[in-house]
C-alpha cells in the first residue's frame, strides 16, 4: 500500500466520473495529437520532397497546382511545355541542373513519371532490387508502389491513360519492372519511374496518326507529330525501343517533343531573383518556387488549423474544470476519510500529495487515452481514404512533441488539484471527527 | 504516583473550545494492559478528553505523557507519525476507507504508521474476519465493520487504544462482544485502553471508571 495505489483505488472506486473526465480530456488531447501529427508530417514531407528543388517550370496556370503536380504528384499538371524551350532554360547560366518530367499515365492510381536518373539522385534513393531503367519501357518502382501493385522484378504491366484511375489502358506496350527502390519516406515511394522516352512512345503507340505527345487534360500541342513523321535521323531508322534512353539531361530527338515540367536547381542566389521573373515574362512558361507556394498553402490552411486548435484548447479547459469539480466534490465526501488517514499517521503533506496524485493520475490516463485516440483516429482516416494526400500521413509515427501533451495533461492535473489539495491541507482532524 | 510505571499519564489537563468556558479534566494514570472507562453526559467534554489523549487537540494547560513522551513537545508530522504508531483509535462509526478492501484498510494503517506491528492476516483471523479479508468494505455488516475498525486500531500494536462510543450503534450482544474484544486485544499487546461512553452496558465490563463532569 502506498499513496499512488491509494489514489488509484480512489479513482477506480468512482469509475464513471473518472472515465468521463479521462475521456473528456482525451478528446481534447486527441485533437491536439492529430493536428500535431498531420502538421508535422505534412511540413516534414513537403520540405523533404522539395529539398534540392529551387524552382519548378511548367505550363502557365496555377503556380500552386504546378508545384503540387510536379513536386508532390498530388494535383493534375497544368499542361505541357515544348522541349525546345525547356532546353533553352537548362542552358541558362543561372541554372545548375534541370530535371525534366513527363507525366500522363498511371498504373492503378500510381503515377508513371518519365524522367532521367538525376531524379533518382535528387531523392538519394537506393535500390532494393534491380537497377534503374536503361531502355524504353523499363521502369523502376517506388517501394510503396511496388508493394501496393504487387509487382516484382521482371513483371510486366500496362499503364492507363490519365493521372488517376479509371481511364483506358495503353495495351499496346507493356512496361517491364527492372528496378525496385528501397523505402525512402519521400514522394518517390509512390511513383512508377521510367524514361521520358517511354512516356512519349506510349502515347505514340495509341494513335500514330493523331497525337504523339499529349497531356492528359490539356493536349496543348495536338498534332505535333504530323509534320514530324518524316523521320530522317539515324536513331529513328533503328527500332527506337532498342536504343538506350538518356540517363542525364534531355532525351535526344529530332522531333518537336514536349515534357510536362522541369525541376530546376539554381547555380547561385542571384538566380532566385532573376530566373523566375525572366521565365514568367519572357517565355510562354511559368516558374513557381516550392518554398513560396507551400508557405502560401499553409497560410490558407492556417485558419482551419487555428479553429481546431481553439476547439482542442476549449475541450482541455473544460476537462480541467470537470476534474477540479470531481476532485473537489469527492473531497467533500471524503473529509472524514482524510481525518481518519491523519489519525492513522498521515501528515498534511501526504494528504496533499494524495490529492495531487489523484488529479495527475487522472490526467495522465487522459493523456495516454488521448494520444492513443489521436493515432487511432488518424489510422482509421488513412485506412478509409483512398486520397493520396491523406495517405501521406503515417499514423504510427510518434513525435517528441507528444511529450508536450503529457506536459499539458500534467499542468491540467496540477491546476485542477490545487484548491482541493489546499482544502485537504486545511482539514482539522478533531473538528472533522467530532462532527457526526 | 510513580510516573515511570505509568504508560499513560495526564497532569491537570485544561482545554477551552473557542468562545466557551475552559474544561478541567481529572488526571489519568494507566499502566499497560489496564482499561479505563470514561463516563459522562453528552457535552461534558468526554470526546474533548479523548482528542487531547490522541494529540488531536493541544491542551491549553497541562500535559499528556504517553510512554514517556510528552505529546505537547511533538509538532506537525512527528505528532502525526507518533499517533499513527502508538495510538489506535476506534470511532463511534467504523469509518473504513470504502475504496479499499478489508485487508487493505489495515495495510493502509501500517503504511502511514511506517510500522510492521501485527500481521493483518493473522489479526483478521483472530477477530473472525479471515473470510472477509478481500471483501469490499461496503459489503460488511455493522458489527463486522466495527470489528475491522478495531483491527485497524490494533494493527500497529499501539501503546494506547482509544475507543469513542464504540458500542452506541450496536445491539446488546454485539456491544458486549466489542468491549470484550477490545479488552482482550489490549491486554494481549500490553496497551492501555481508554473507552469513552455514556453506554451503561459497558460499565459492567470495566472496573476503572472516571466521571467527567462539565463545570
Amino acid at each position: 500500500m502506498n499513496l499512488l495505489t491509494l489514489s488509484w483505488k480512489y479513482l477506480s472506486f468512482r469509475p464513471l466520473s473518472t472515465g468521463l473526465n479521462a475521456i473528456l480530456l482525451a478528446f481534447g488531447l486527441a485533437i491536439i495529437t492529430v493536428l500535431l501529427l498531420v502538421q508535422h508530417q505534412f511540413e516534414q514531407k513537403m520540405t523533404r520532397d522539395a529539398a534540392g528543388i529551387d524552382l519548378v517550370v511548367g505550363a502557365k496556370g496555377s503556380p500552386l497546382q504546378l508545384i503540387l503536380a510536379s513536386v508532390y504528384h498530388i494535383d493534375f499538371p497544368t499542361g505541357n511545355i515544348k522541349m525546345e524551350e525547356a532546353q533553352r532554360i537548362s542552358r541558362n547560366r543561372l541554372v545548375k541542373q534541370v530535371i525534366p518530367l513527363a507525366m500522363g499515365d498511371n498504373r492503378q492510381g500510381f503515377r508513371i513519371v518519365g524522367t532521367n536518373h538525376d531524379y533518382l539522385s535528387l531523392y538519394e534513393v537506393s535500390f532494393a532490387a534491380g537497377k534503374a531503367w536503361e531502355f524504353p519501357f523499363e521502369v523502376t518502382l517506388g517501394a510503396s508502389a511496388a508493394q501496393a501493385l504487387g509487382l516484382k522484378l521482371g513483371d510486366s504491366f500496362t499503364g492507363s491513360h490519365g493521372i488517376s484511375v479509371g481511364s483506358h489502358d495503353h495495351d499496346q506496350q507493356q512496361f517491364k519492372v527492372t528496378g525496385i527502390l528501397a523505402p525512402t519516406g519521400k514522394v518517390v515511394d509512390r511513383l512508377v519511374l521510367t524514361s521520358i522516352e517511354s512516356v512519349w512512345y506510349t502515347h505514340e503507340e495509341q494513335g500514330e496518326e493523331s497525337v504523339a505527345t499529349e497531356e492528359v487534360e490539356l493536349p496543348l500541342e495536338e498534332g505535333t507529330s504530323h509534320e514530324e513523321e518524316d523521320h530522317d535521323a539515324h536513331a529513328e531508322a533503328l527500332d527506337p525501343l532498342k536504343v538506350p534512353v538518356a540517363a542525364q539531361g534531355f532525351p535526344s530527338t529530332n522531333q518537336e517533343r514536349e515534357v510536362t515540367s522541369l525541376l530546376v536547381r539554381y547555380r547561385n542566389p542571384m538566380a532566385a531573383i532573376q530566373l523566375p521573373r525572366m521565365i514568367n515574362s519572357a517565355t510562354s512558361m511559368q516558374a513557381a518556387s516550392p518554398a513560396f507556394e507551400m508557405s502560401r498553402l499553409f497560410e490558407l490552411l492556417g485558419v482551419g488549423i487555428s479553429l481546431l486548435q481553439g476547439l482542442a484548447i476549449a475541450l482541455v479547459v473544460i476537462a480541467g474544470l470537470s476534474i477540479f469539480i470531481a476532485l473537489y466534490n469527492s473531497l467533500k465526501e471524503r473529509k472524514y476519510d482524510l481525518a481518519i488517514l491523519r489519525t492513522l499517521g498521515a501528515s498534511r503533506g501526504q494528504l496533499v500529495t494524495l490529492v495531487f496524485l489523484e488529479g495527475i493520475s487522472l490526467t495522465t490516463l487522459g493523456a495516454l487515452l488521448g494520444i492513443a485516440l489521436g493515432h487511432g483516429f488518424l489510422a482509421i482516416v488513412v485506412e478509409l481514404t483512398a486520397q493520396e494526400v491523406v495517405n501521406l500521413v503515417d499514423p504510427w509515427v510518434f513525435l517528441p512533441e507528444e511529450g508536450l501533451i503529457f506536459g499539458y495533461a500534467l499542468a491540467v492535473g496540477m491546476l485542477a488539484s490545487l484548491i482541493p489539495a489546499w482544502s485537504a491541507y486545511q482539514t482539522s482532524i478533531a473538528k472533522q471527527l467530532t462532527k457526526t | 504516583m510513580n510516573l515511570d510505571f505509568m504508560l499513560l499519564q495526564t497532569n491537570s489537563l485544561r482545554f477551552a473550545h473557542p468562545g466557551q468556558a475552559p474544561i478541567s479534566f481529572p488526571d489519568i494514570s494507566l499502566a499497560g494492559g489496564e482499561a479505563l472507562l470514561i463516563l459522562g453526559q453528552s457535552g461534558s467534554g468526554k470526546t474533548t478528553l479523548l482528542n487531547l489523549l490522541a494529540g488531536l487537540h493541544t491542551p491549553s494547560q497541562g500535559s499528556v505523557v504517553l510512554d514517556g513522551v510528552n505529546l505537547s513537545t511533538l509538532k506537525g508530522h512527528r505528532l502525526d507519525l507518533f499517533r499513527g504508531q502508538h495510538v489506535g483509535i476506534v470511532f463511534q462509526k467504523p469509518h473504513l476507507i470504502a475504496a479499499l478492501s478489508v485487508k487493505q484498510n489495515l495495510e493502509l494503517a501500517q503504511f502511514f504508521g511506517k510500522k510492521k506491528g501485527l500481521s493483518p492476516t493473522e489479526l483478521l483471523q483472530d477477530l473472525g474476519l479471515a473470510a472477509k479479508a478481500t471483501a469490499a468494505v461496503g459489503t460488511l455488516s455493522e458489527g463486522e465493520a466495527q470489528r475491522v475498525s478495531i483491527a485497524r486500531a490494533l494493527v500497529n500494536s499501539p501503546k494506547l487504544i482509544l475507543a469513542d462510543e464504540p458500542t452506541s450503534s450496536l445491539d446488546d450482544l454485539h456491544a458486549q462482544r466489542v468491549v470484550q474484544l477490545l479488552k482482550a486485544q489490549a491486554a494481549k499487546i500490553g496497551a492501555a485502553l481508554v473507552i469513552v461512553t455514556h453506554d451503561q452496558r459497558v460499565k459492567t465490563e470495566v472496573s476503572q471508571v472516571l466521571e467527567v463532569k462539565s463545570a
